[in-house]
């Protein structure tokens, strides 16, 4: 009796286990006849074999993840991972030997010790931050009527920190002469999760309005408003809240159809434009020694026509020290992402190119990893 | 009680098949004891390892904190020296879900009722179904629904439902009126309320059905009409039960995570604290996994473990009040 109670249960569960392992098999046949197959020697980027996995910035995903797909889209036989999940946690995963690369918003922390660990991984050799995605950060508002806004770091750092509390404030109706602006409160949104965004716009902050903003940047937002989760959160607040701001990535304000406020750093306003974060990529200042090709931005710059708030997204990979297998691809994987026609086409997404001062030391460097 | 779960090595003597489903005896006991102790001690040792692990990993950075763990409600971790307390988030974790329990709690007592005393049975059984369907939906899709269409409707600061409490009780700090448009605590009870609703219900309709047909049959040879016998003879009996059915809900409640992330927008550290159910704020669960991908150093890390331990232990005392309840319920 206890016995035929049973049974269907012990014969649901065998067929269950076989349907897993059917299942598991399938998946390792295929992944197996991947590389057995023969590689396209056709296409026009180089194409290895393998398998690369990163981790890191959410703040470059919708960039890489397309270079990835093109890349891939050109090489079947290479499959690139890319897990979004923070500057932090991708660092960690690569010191940890986890993944073959990092996307990180900052270059390496030699006081955080990530530079020694990021050695460690590497057997001993440097770890080298390339820059590659240029992320403009946008101040965009939801403002009926208004097509154009001017703001000056001064007066964005006020109405970040509360400062400036309505659009017809004085400080706004100087720079916007013209235009009209409504008498209403201005609501911040901020990111309420860490974020290196929230730090990049501090850090200009800081940089360009020292006498506003005193707060340390740090990931967290020490301004005034209310606290959305990610990116998407922020730009759907402004989006559907009137007489709203934020600061958020060029792209999301894109899609979301914010609209992106021109930055008078001292030498008139400039309009967001891959061209005009170009040249404020361009002005900054090599960090690094060799091929470690860090950056200081340059976030008080008066160069005419550069677009100052921006982050620049590194990936972190070992100078030497990847598996011979790897290396190849990893190196194939970069040279395509860093080419000035990839770099290009990431400007539709929201992206800016790199310069090609910058572009071309990044295509030595990748050269130089072995 | 749970030593004894490794001391059994098989018997040699055992060997013969079980499978022939004849002189099982002895070794079936065995292997059924073994079995069953080992699953009483694997969850025991679970949760033992679990507090371990909390507190292990939050102690030092604990004993570096700058200020009042329990009363402060800065938040600083990576800060140097570190400044971090879980006053707010233990507030809006707490309102929130008390709040939901409240207005879940006679829903579900009132569905639970209909299923088992009022409903014909050709109703009572596909609207069961329904309720635990509810159960089934994931926690994201509550979260998403209730942030975009929700949202809007009963929790903008123009919204009906909002300004009528407002209006009428905003006299009270925790009525009153503030600028946060939709991410705010009243928003995020009732989705929780609706989240936790399954749960209680089906409980609350298990013990209603076990109410002996003899105490209804009595109540109502006595005249006693439907509201009567339910108020006498169901009511009473069941409140145990229903008593650990909210316990268990406010235990879902305090530790749901995704819903309430999306749902609840955070206050600017620059305003004061204000105790509103209109207004924003983060629980527990909100916070750690909102930020967990930025888990640098083990000091911050430290930082928000040592809030999940507080969110543990909470929900630890709300099971073991749930336990208590129960085992009171064998003396009725």
């Amino acid at each position: 009796m206890k016995l035929t109670r049973f049974s269907p249960v012990v014969a649901a569960l065998a067929v269950g286990s076989l349907l897993l392992t059917a299942c598991g098999s399938d998946n390792n046949s295929t992944t197996g006849s991947g590389t057995d197959k023969t590689t396209g020697a056709s296409t026009a980027a180089a194409c290895a074999s393998g398998t690369l996995n990163a981790e890191g910035s959410s703040a470059q995903q919708n960039a890489i993840d397309e270079v990835i797909a093109n890349f891939t889209s050109d090489c079947a036989d290479a499959t690139i991972n890319y897990n979004p999940t923070g500057s932090g946690a991708g660092i960690e995963q690569f010191t940890a030997g986890q993944v073959d690369f990092a996307g990180s918003d900052s270059a390496l922390n030699a006081d955080k010790g990530e530079v020694e660990k990021a050695k460690a991984r590497c057997q001993g050799n440097d770890a080298w931050n390339l820059p590659m995605v240029t992320g403009p950060i946008s101040v965009a508002y939801n403002v009926e009527g208004l097509d154009k806004l001017v703001l000056t770091p001064d007066v964005t750092a006020r109405i970040m920190k509360g400062d400036i509390k309505k659009w017809d404030d004085k400080a706004i109706a100087a720079l916007n002469q013209g235009a009209t602006l409504p008498s209403a409160a201005i609501k911040v949104f901020f990111r309420s999760d860490e974020s290196g965004t929230t730090e990049n716009f501090q850090k200009y902050l800081a940089a360009a309005a020292p006498k506003v903003w005193t707060d340390e940047p740090s990931k967290s937002w020490p301004g005034a408003g209310e606290g959305r989760e990610k990116s998407s959160g922020v730009s759907e607040g402004v989006k559907s809240t009137p007489n709203s701001v934020t600061y958020v990535e060029w792209s999301y304000a894109k899609d979301n159809g914010l609209g992106v406020s021109q930055i008078d750093n001292g030498a008139g306003p400039v309009e967001l434009s891959g061209a005009s974060v170009g040249k404020a990529v361009a002005a900054a200042q090599p960090d690094g020694t060799g091929n470690d090709l860090r950056l200081k931005l340059d976030y008080t710059t008066k160069e005419a026509g550069a677009y100052p708030i921006l982050l620049v997204t590194y990936e972190v990979v070992c100078s030497k020290g990847l598996d011979a297998g790897k290396t190849t691809l990893l190196k194939d994987f970069l040279t395509n992402f860093a080419s000035p026609e990839t770099q290009g086409g990431l400007e539709e997404i929201g992206y800016a190119p790199l310069p090609a001062e910058v572009s071309s030391k990044v295509q030595t460097a990748i050269k130089a990893i072995s | 009680m749970t030593t004894a779960a490794t001391s059994s090595p098989p018997s040699p003597a055992a060997t013969p098949s079980l499978i022939s489903g004849r002189g099982t005896g002895r070794s079936g006991d065995r292997i059924f004891s073994v079995l069953t102790r080992g699953s009483g001690a694997l969850v025991v040792v679970l949760v033992v390892l679990t507090g371990a692990f909390l507190l292990w990993k939050s102690v030092p950075s604990l004993l570096d904190d700058d200020v009042n763990f329990i009363t402060s409600r800065v938040w600083q971790p990576a800060a140097n020296p570190p400044a971090f307390g879980i006053a707010a988030l233990l507030y809006t974790t707490v309102l929130s879900s008390v709040l939901a329990l409240l207005m879940a709690v006679p829903v579900s007592v009132g569905v639970a009722l209909f299923l088992t005393q009022c409903a014909p049975r050709r109703l009572a059984t596909p609207l069961g179904y329904l309720v635990d369907l509810l159960a089934a939906v994931p926690s994201i899709i509550y979260g998403l629904w209730g942030a975009f269409v929700l949202g809007p409707v009963i929790a903008g600061t123009d919204s009906g439902p909002r300004r009528a409490i407002e209006d009428a009780l905003g006299w009270i700090p925790l009525f009153s009126s503030t600028s946060v448009a939709r991410g705010n605590v009243f928003l995020a009870s009732v989705v929780l309320a609706i989240m936790i609703l399954p749960i209680v219900t089906a409980i609350s309709r298990e013990v209603f059905l076990q109410v002996p047909r003899a105490n209804i049959e009595a109540a109502l040879a006595l005249g006693a009409t439907r509201w009567e016998t339910i108020r006498v003879s169901v009511l009473p009996f069941g409140k145990p039960g229903v008593i650990t059915a909210s316990m268990l809900g406010l235990g879902r409640a305090l530790g749901e995570t995704i819903a309430v992330t999306i749902i609840l927008s955070q206050p600017s550290s620059l305003e004061d604290f204000n105790f509103s159910v209109f207004y924003g704020g983060e629980t527990f669960a909100s916070k750690i996994a909102n930020n967990a991908s930025e888990f640098s150093t083990p000091q911050k890390t430290g930082a928000y473990i040592a809030a999940g331990l507080v969110l543990f232990v909470v929900t630890f005392l709300v099971n073991a009040l749930a336990r208590v309840f129960i085992s009171r319920r064998g003396d009725v």
